[in-house]
């Protein structure tokens, strides 16, 4: 890993940053270990809630996770009464009441996260025109997943490499395609405190909040992996039996 | 067999070995598929965020009493009667084995001044009404439902007309002027 | 043994003397029905596509009970599926890669057809049926794309329905009513939704048709030989064990994609919601597509160029005669064998130039690859058969050639 560089929190500005470059080229993206890849890979749970303190320290000033609500979080470890109590901590719109005006209302755990910003309208306004995407989807959403997400976080550069005028408001990214992305280096070392005393470098941080946004992309997957190994196991079964019939079926028969 | 040309002679334990790999194989490939329509079915069940909309919040202050309104409580209106000493004393006198679903109206309320059942006739599951001052209350004073006739009194019981049950009381719980529902 | 007849026998015997459906199924597909014995695997791929059909619709019908065809909330619904719905990422993950995997059978099935000879005669008309069932299937395939309302289901939707503002006189007015308005837009959404679940039962009706056609003159098989009485053994037990087998393999394949690749054969951008505003930076077809994509943009007049992507379905139908020779099987056929694998080749390639930029050698290759398709329809086909020298043909399916096959 590149130790100059430190990145930035989930965002990558999609409808943003201009692509600059002509020539499409190959980026490649060093691949990383995740414990949720392989055939009964899971979340690291008490990642993924690091993931989340980084989330809503760090990336919910600008970006939403609008398909995550706060019961989700109960699949993370929390229990109910944490959950509720969390919710209680934030605010959203209600009504109308029976005098037709809309009113705040502390969340309930069946609440989504609420989004920064009313609008996309209100998010460019407050971004210097560039909206910063949703996350809920984002480690689906881009050519190598969260491997990308990860690099992306940690892949920007102070000084563009010779020859690269960066436009006004962008930032230089390795990894960004086109390279100039309106989101400004987010993740240092020592950037936060986590909760339960892990590294707090730039590239643990990286790491744990992009665990934390494949968990909200792809919450099913444990139960995916669980389930998988059960049907492929019950077809194998079923396909050797097949076999075996078959065979003493066509033994009856010069073929 | 429609064809026996190019069958062998099979031996009799032949014969029962291999009846026993089909019942097998059609036997896994059977409970296989059955297994497969579970998720199927289970996907018309409610789903997660239904679930969890499973609770609704308000608050009594406001109810002048001898009036009465209407929360939603799973998608399903629930009626809410603050309810005067006449009312009450209407629901408490009444004989309680002459009714047809026989219940007192101690164990259909928390505070006797707040009744809170639910609003869907246990008939076949329209409105009645009586909520506003002006609608129909029925002889005994609770609900009317406009749909066959059915009258419950005060406590919400069915005391006339084809419904079977009295109106369901949901599960709550006070706190202060605070009702939660679910 | 008794022939005395039970009570549930009789019930059966009054029943089916009124609606012999167990007397049809057993024509159809069981002990009635007399296939040809040295059918390889290569025959799995029918009953495995009728497989897929029906999986298809069961999850599809599933899924409509959960999803809003809606341009606001389209997108939301799908999501609403993947997390909140019980099972709701299986049947989702299933439906998806069903398309994929419905379309890897079909297309083996139809190479299958073109190595044997299954087209030639008797079996044009269930080759006629056959490529229709494709045709309908491809369109069905497209519509249920948009349907999630991501990225590129809009700007897929958009790309293909322009295709048809090329045609002469009557383009425009085909685009609008297709849209139900300016662009594309809810309209076109809801209509989509509304095919997409009619076409498959379209497809349905449609292979009853094939089967029955397939009927009359009963199976080809792999040396496309007339194949006596005698040599034909009943479909149930033989193949229906046969296809069991075929269909548990098939299942390893499916299942591993659905539940631990279930993204791969997507494309990301598909994650991002629809913005008419934004177009993403390659519009690509899903995979089973790429070929006809490939053949429209590689040539530069608009009308041609769709004119060869529909003429290149449509060419299919003239195929049994279009194909001179009267030998069905590939294997007694030496030049048409190895057109057949550049054939076969010709298209994986016009597949990879339609996932990449119309420039440099992606589009270099895309024209070779869509005049060398049109080059063997049009005169290989026709021009082989009447000068290559087959191979002399076995008498029977029981006797070998007189030079061993390879």
């Amino acid at each position: 890993m590149r130790k100059v560089l430190f990145g930035a929190v989930a965002a990558l500005a999609f409808a943003a940053a201009p692509a600059v470059m002509g020539a499409e080229e190959e980026i490649h993206l060093p691949k990383q270990e995740w414990s949720f890849n392989g055939v009964l890979g899971k979340f690291d749970k008490q990642q993924v809630q690091r993931g989340f303190q980084v989330y809503k320290e760090v990336c919910s000033a600008c970006h939403s996770v609008q398909y995550l609500a706060f019961r989700n979080l109960q699949d993370l470890g929390y229990s109910e009464a944490q959950v509720k109590t969390l919710a209680a901590t934030y605010e959203v719109q209600d009504g109308p009441d029976e005098n037709g005006d809309m009113f705040k209302r502390k969340a309930k755990a069946s609440d989504h996260i609420p989004k920064p910003f009313a609008n996309d309208q209100a998010a460019r306004a407050a971004n210097g025109g560039s909206l910063p995407p949703d996350l809920s989807l984002m480690t689906k959403a881009r050519e190598g997943g969260p491997d990308y997400v990860y690099n992306l976080l940690l892949g920007y550069e102070e000084n563009p490499p010779a020859g690269v005028t960066l436009m006004p408001g962008m930032n230089y990214n390795k990894y960004f395609p086109g390279h100039q992305i309106a989101m400004a280096k987010q993740i240092q070392d020592g950037l936060l405190e986590f909760a339960d005393g892990s590294p707090n470098d730039a590239a643990h941080i990286a790491k744990d909040v992009t665990a934390f946004l494949h968990w909200v992309a792809e919450p099913k997957l444990e139960a995916r992996h669980d389930t998988g190994v059960r049907v492929i196991l019950y077809t194998l079964l079923f396909t050797i039996l097949a076999y075996i019939a078959k065979r003493q079926i066509w033994s009856r028969i010069e073929h | 067999m429609a064809n026996t040309a190019h069958v062998h002679a099979a031996a009799p334990a032949g014969e029962t070995r291999r009846d026993f790999l089909l019942y097998a194989t059609t036997g896994v490939a059977a409970v296989g598929g059955a297994m497969m329509v579970w998720p199927l079915i289970h996907s018309m069940n409610p789903a997660a965020d239904t679930l969890s909309l499973s609770t609704t919040e308000f608050s009594v202050a406001g109810i002048p009493e001898g009036s009465r309104i209407i929360v939603v409580w799973r998608g399903s209106p629930v009626f809410v009667a603050h309810r005067t000493a006449a009312e009450i004393e209407a629901a408490r006198k009444v004989n309680v084995s002459e009714l047809r679903d026989q219940e007192k109206d101690e164990v259909r309320v928390q505070k006797p001044e707040y009744l809170i059942v639910s609003g869907v006739c246990t008939h076949l599951g329209c409105i009645p009404l009586g909520v506003k001052a002006t609608d129909p209350k029925g002889d005994f004073g609770g609900w009317f439902c406009p749909c066959h006739g059915s009258q419950y009194d005060t406590s919400g019981r069915i005391r006339l007309g084809p419904a079977p049950k009295n109106l369901a009381v949901p599960p709550y719980k006070f706190t202060g002027d605070t009702v939660l529902i679910g | 043994m008794s022939t005395e007849k039970t009570r549930l026998q009789r019930i059966f015997e009054w029943h089916e003397a009124r609606l012999p459906l167990v007397s049809f199924v057993d024509h159809a597909v069981g002990t009635k029905y007399p296939a040809p014995k040295n059918l390889n695997y290569f025959w799995n791929f029918g009953f495995l596509a009728g497989f897929m059909l029906m999986t298809m619709i069961m999850t599809g019908l599933f899924l409509a009970m959960n999803y809003t065809a809606n341009v606001n909330m389209a997108f939301d619904s799908v999501e609403r599926i993947m997390r909140d719905v019980n099972f709701g990422w299986l049947i989702r993950y299933m439906h998806f890669n069903g398309a994929s995997f419905f379309f890897i059978v079909v297309y083996i099935h139809v190479f299958r057809g073109l190595y044997y000879g299954s087209y030639k005669s008797p079996r044009e008309v269930l080759w006629w049926i056959g490529v229709i069932i494709m045709i309908v299937m491809m369109a069905t395939a497209f519509m249920g794309y948009v349907l999630p309302w991501g990225q590129m289901s809009f700007w897929g939707a958009t790309v293909i329905t322009n295709l048809f503002s090329v045609i002469p006189v009557v383009g425009k007015m085909i685009t609008t009513l297709l849209w139900g308005g300016f662009s594309v837009d809810n309209p076109l959404l809801n209509r989509f939704f509304a095919l997409h679940f009619l076409l498959p039962f379209v497809i349905l009706g449609l292979v009853f048709l094939h089967i029955w056609a397939l009927h009359i003159p009963g199976s080809n098989n792999p040396l496309g030989i007339d194949v006596a009485p005698g040599d034909k053994i009943p479909f149930h037990p033989y193949y229906t064990a046969k296809d069991a087998f075929g269909l548990g393999v098939f299942l390893l394949a499916y299942f591993t994609m659905v539940f631990w690749f279930p993204n791969a054969l997507g494309d990301p951008v598909n994650y991002v919601k629809a913005n008419p505003l934004v177009t993403p930076a390659s519009i690509v077809p899903e995979w089973y597509l790429l070929p006809f994509y490939a053949m429209v943009r590689s040539i530069p007049n608009a009308v041609i160029g769709v004119a060869a992507m529909f003429g290149s379905l449509l060419v299919l139908f003239a195929v049994p005669w279009l194909d001179t020779s009267r030998i069905r099987s590939a294997t007694f056929r030496p030049i048409y064998k190895i057109l057949f694998w550049v054939l076969l080749a010709n298209m994986v390639m016009l597949g990879w130039c339609g996932a990449q930029h119309p420039e440099g050698l992606p589009l270099v290759l895309s024209r070779i690859g869509t005049f060398w398709y049109f080059f063997h329809m049009f005169i290989l086909l026709p021009v082989v058969g009447w000068i290559e020298t087959p191979k002399p043909l076995p008498a029977s399916i029981n006797t070998p050639a007189l030079k061993p096959a390879e």
